[in-house]
């Protein structure tokens, strides 16, 4: 009996640890390099949503999709997808900057593209996502809340300008911030409407990267962010000698180079009214 | 008050015993025509006996400034950074026994003289310039340290133990040393231990000098086995370490920094044979230096500063003679890794903590050979010539080190190759009472470490961050020397210059687009090649001899360091001068000393000098051994900076204030 009572947690551990190691079969092959985030589903399909973070959260967010056939269990492979996400508040809804859903290059299952949610949710105010798909020219749509928690570092910053036209700036690279010199990457999406966020082009983003916690340094080489007409984004370089927490201060210039938003750091002023936080 | 009670205490012990008396030896240093200083520290192949300095129980630092090609630069009063011709740690070459070792501070805290002890060596030999490249790449000189070794008995077996006591009296120091040899016709061994205890020491205008104590303990043991009559073998084992060591012209302390060093080697020596001696060696060291803020009173933000350093070489040397030719050739090399870190600890405590790579795990690996023909020409006239060839390469074996560099050198690759050569010819003339020696040198080195790849390194000497350069050229030193020496036994005299002409010389020029990372450092610099300098020392010492029992030394040395066309360089000595005066008496010694030097007015303001006063001060010291049975016991005391003069040289950090009035007592007793 004894000897039973050893036994039993032993097979219990291995029947769980092979069970979960066949799940890792089913999610198989192009994902592994992803984190599942949440599955959609309709009667036919389940929409399986993955990041290149671990969660969906407030900001730029990665995302790759794939469209399992329910009835068949394979993947579809030729869909045609529009994505629209929501955020409900109290007294009004707004959707936010987000890409085109195209078909990951060199995939056979994975649609990809960007969303940038530039609010988090709260206990009353939430995200839903809906994504309409066509398959061999039949139309299919899911709809479902998506779970959007604040960014623990401000990664993403809404502001006006001088004729009161609002702007969303979402910090998109470094995802995985390194000491040297990091590839530094920002969206800019002008408030159109509460449903329209269109890129914002040949703007110019000075930057000056400070460390608040020693002596508010910065660091050297860095270079300014000007817009990228392949990417659509904003692109330049950013050196952090050290790990820790710096914040990324900026100054946002039109395309004639009028300054839009944010103030120089000097001795009396430690940091823009426009910046990013990055720690690492 | 106690201090004078003490002291007439001793010299009432003295009157005591004086009648005790025999022959002393006082020939500390030995001067050679080869452009080298050897100082004697002891040697237990006469059995102990020789206890020649004045002080037996100084710290090697002091032994090395008595050396008048060595000064040396002092951060507190511990781990003193010797330099020579005005030269420092990145520009000498310092092995123990041939052995490369080599510090792990990024900030020069620990210099490898710090991590042995007299106790284990038996003489250092300091060579100037070019001289000085037997064991590697030098520009301005090279210091060996020699362990030192036992020899085996004729017959029978012979143990030899003494235990040796210090005091000091201004710093509180306490000397704690034992030592056991013991040797047999076919086996020796020999053990030592030795530990000193510091409190901070008072400068002469009696304040405390905060953060100078320290702690210190070193041990070796050296074992020899003979194989046969020509071939032996030997193993050397040193730890040292040191904790509690207060750096008061620095910004931290340090926690703890050790050492263990470890050799075995193989001799193989014929006298009669044209490949008369032969000895290899392989070597593995591995040093570890922690620095520490944690004492320090309004320190802006805690950081964490540890650092390693490891070394592993090999070398074979060979000596030969035919005819007029003495033939030497060492083949060396070594394997070197250094890392160090920095972490800061933010005032909130929620932030992640700063971290970054000081040095990036750099891997030097260097291998080289040198060749050396003394000639003896005639009588009169001998001649040496010697080349080393060397291959280093450096490699960045940190990923995030090379991410750090490739901040400021986007292109950077990870592994660098160098090739340094080096060469120098001399000639040595006698004729009559003079002796004429003149020598031509070219070297090159690579850069160290810090000069290559130190990523915001803090001097506090100039209040700077700085930033390495791993696309450094090589430094280049032309050199030439010329000596005058006369010597009638009763009056002496020796007149000595060296001029050195060094292109691309290594040094932190500021760049103004970078921010300092230290917080309150005033910019950063980064290592660059400065064009041309010029180095001139020049030096002129004298001996009188006026009987058997007294004679006078003195000497005067001039240096001189300017880039040319442009600013002074820094830690470049003013005129000094030293003369003493010894009375000697059988086995009773009397010593008293006047050092001093002039005002240093061609001093370097770019790199944070200012104007340095003159000083002058007195020593006093005297000795005296005896025997009870067999047993020989050497009690040596003296009073330095007699006038308790408040004062600070050219070579000490941030002007810290030298050392007031110290009384100091060595007790050596040695049981046969």
């Amino acid at each position: 009996m004894k000897t039973l009572k050893y036994i039993l947690p032993i097979i219990t551990i291995l029947f769980i640890s092979s069970c979960s190691s066949n799940d890792d079969d089913l999610i198989l092959d192009e994902t592994t390099q992803l984190n599942f985030i949440k599955t959609l589903s309709n009667t036919d399909h389940d929409v399986e949503i993955f990041s290149t973070k671990n969660s969906l959260e407030q900001g730029y967010n990665n995302i790759y999709l794939r469209i399992k056939d329910k009835a068949t269990g394979d993947y579809i492979k030729n869909a045609t997808l529009t994505w629209k996400p929501m955020m409900h508040m109290t007294n009004k809804k707004h959707s936010c900057p987000k890409s085109t859903l195209q078909k990951t290059e060199g995939k056979e299952t994975l649609y990809n593209g960007y969303i940038i949610f530039q609010m988090a949710e709260n206990a009353t105010e939430k995200w839903d996502l809906t994504i309409d798909y066509t398959v061999n020219t039949v139309s299919y749509s899911v709809n479902e809340q998506i779970a959007v928690p604040a960014s623990t570092k401000k990664n993403v910053s809404v502001f006006m300008d001088g004729n009161n036209t609002k702007y969303v700036l979402a910090l998109i690279n470094p995802e995985e911030p390194k000491v040297g010199l990091n590839d530094f990457k920002i969206g800019l999406y002008k408030m159109e409407s509460m449903m329209s966020f269109p890129i914002v082009e040949n703007y110019k983003i000075k930057q000056d990267p400070r460390m608040p916690s020693m002596a508010n340094h910065s660091s050297p080489n860095n270079t300014d962010l000007i817009f990228n007409t392949t990417s659509k984004m904003y692109e330049g370089k950013l050196s952090f000698t050290m790990t820790g927490y710096w914040k990324l201060n900026l100054m946002l210039y039109n395309s004639t180079n009028l300054l839009i938003k944010g103030e120089e750091v000097t001795i009396n002023n430690d940091s823009s009214s426009l910046f990013l936080e990055i720690e690492f | 008050m106690k201090k004078i009670i003490f002291f007439i205490g001793l010299l009432t012990i003295f009157q005591t015993i004086y009648s005790q008396e025999k022959r002393i030896k006082k020939d500390t240093l030995e001067t050679h025509n080869i452009l080298k200083e050897v100082i004697i520290i002891s040697n237990k192949k006469k059995d102990v006996d020789n206890k020649k300095y004045i002080k037996p129980l100084s710290s090697l630092d002091q032994f090395l400034e008595e050396s008048s090609k060595i000064n040396m630069i002092k951060r507190g009063n511990y781990a003193w950074e010797p330099t020579i011709n005005n030269m420092l740690s990145d520009r000498i070459s310092v092995t123990i026994d041939g052995m490369q070792i080599f510090g792990a501070c990024t900030d020069k805290m620990d210099p490898i003289t710090s991590y042995v002890d007299i106790s284990n060596l038996e003489k250092v030999t300091i060579f100037s310039g070019q001289h000085g490249n037997e064991n590697g790449q030098t520009i301005g000189g090279a210091i060996d340290l020699k362990l030192d070794k036992n020899s085996f008995t004729s017959f029978g077996s012979k143990l030899v133990t003494g235990f040796d006591l210090g005091y000091e009296s201004n710093s509180n120091t306490k000397i704690i040393g034992i030592e056991a040899n013991y040797s047999h016709k076919k086996f020796f061994l020999n053990t030592d231990f030795i530990k000193r205890t510091a409190g901070n020491y008072f400068d002469g205008n009696d304040n405390e000098v905060l953060f100078s104590q320290y702690n210190k303990y070193n041990c070796s043991a050296i074992a020899g086995y003979k194989l046969s009559l020509t071939t032996k073998i030997g193993a050397t084992l040193i730890y040292d370490e040191a904790t509690d060591v207060g750096y008061p012209a620095l910004p931290m302390d340090v926690s703890l920094a050790k050492a263990i060093i470890g050799a075995i080697s193989y001799e193989y020596s014929n006298k009669e044979k044209f490949i008369q001696n032969l000895e290899t060696k392989i070597y593995a060291n591995a040093v570890t230096h922690v620095m520490d803020d944690t004492k320090r009173p309004n320190v802006a933000i805690h950081m964490d500063m540890p650092g390693w350093s490891d070394t592993y070489g090999f070398y074979t040397k060979v000596s030969a003679k035919k005819n007029k030719h003495s033939f030497l050739a060492n083949f060396n090399g070594y394997y070197n890794k250094s890392l160090a870190e920095m972490t800061m600890y933010p005032t909130n405590s929620s932030e992640r903590l700063m971290f970054m790579l000081t040095w990036p795990d750099v891997r030097t690996l260097y291998s080289g050979i040198y060749l050396e023909d003394k000639i003896y020409i005639n009588k009169a006239t001998s001649a040496q010539l010697s080349a080393r060839i060397g291959f280093q390469n450096n490699n960045i074996s940190s990923d995030f080190g090379l991410g750090s560099l490739q901040i400021f050198y986007p292109n950077l690759k990870a592994s660098k190759n160098r090739f340094l050569p080096s060469v120098s010819a001399q000639i040595a003339h006698k004729k009559k009472s003079f002796t004429y020696t003149s020598s031509i040198g070219y070297g090159e080195r690579a850069p160290s470490v810090s000069e290559g790849y130190g990523n915001f390194l803090f001097n506090s000497f100039d209040n700077f961050d700085y930033i390495g350069n791993p696309y450094l050229k090589n430094e280049k030193s032309l050199e030439f020397n010329a000596k005058i020496a006369y010597d009638n036994n009763k009056f002496k005299v020796s007149f000595e210059n060296s001029l050195f002409y060094i292109s691309d010389y290594i040094i932190g020029k500021i760049n103004t687009n970078y921010s300092p990372m230290v917080i309150g450092a005033d910019g950063v610099k980064v290592y660059s090649s400065l064009g041309n300098v010029l180095q001139f020392n020049t030096s002129l010492s004298t001996t009188y001899k006026f009987n058997s029992n007294f004679t006078l030394n003195g000497s005067v040395g001039y240096n001189y360091g300017k880039e040319i066309n442009g600013e002074n360089l820094p830690l470049i000595s003013p005129i000094s001068y030293k003369a003493n005066l010894i009375y000697t008496k059988g086995f009773f010694n009397y010593k008293i000393e006047v050092v001093g030097a002039g005002a240093q007015n061609q001093f370097s303001k770019t790199y944070g000098e200012d104007k340095t006063k003159e000083y002058t001060i007195m020593n006093l010291d005297t000795g005296y051994k005896f025997y009870i049975n067999n047993d020989n016991i050497v009690l040596k005391t003296g009073i330095e900076n007699i006038l308790n003069t408040h004062y600070s040289t050219y070579s000490d950090w941030k002007n810290i204030p030298r050392m007031g009035r110290n009384i100091f007592v060595n007790l050596s007793y040695i049981l046969k």
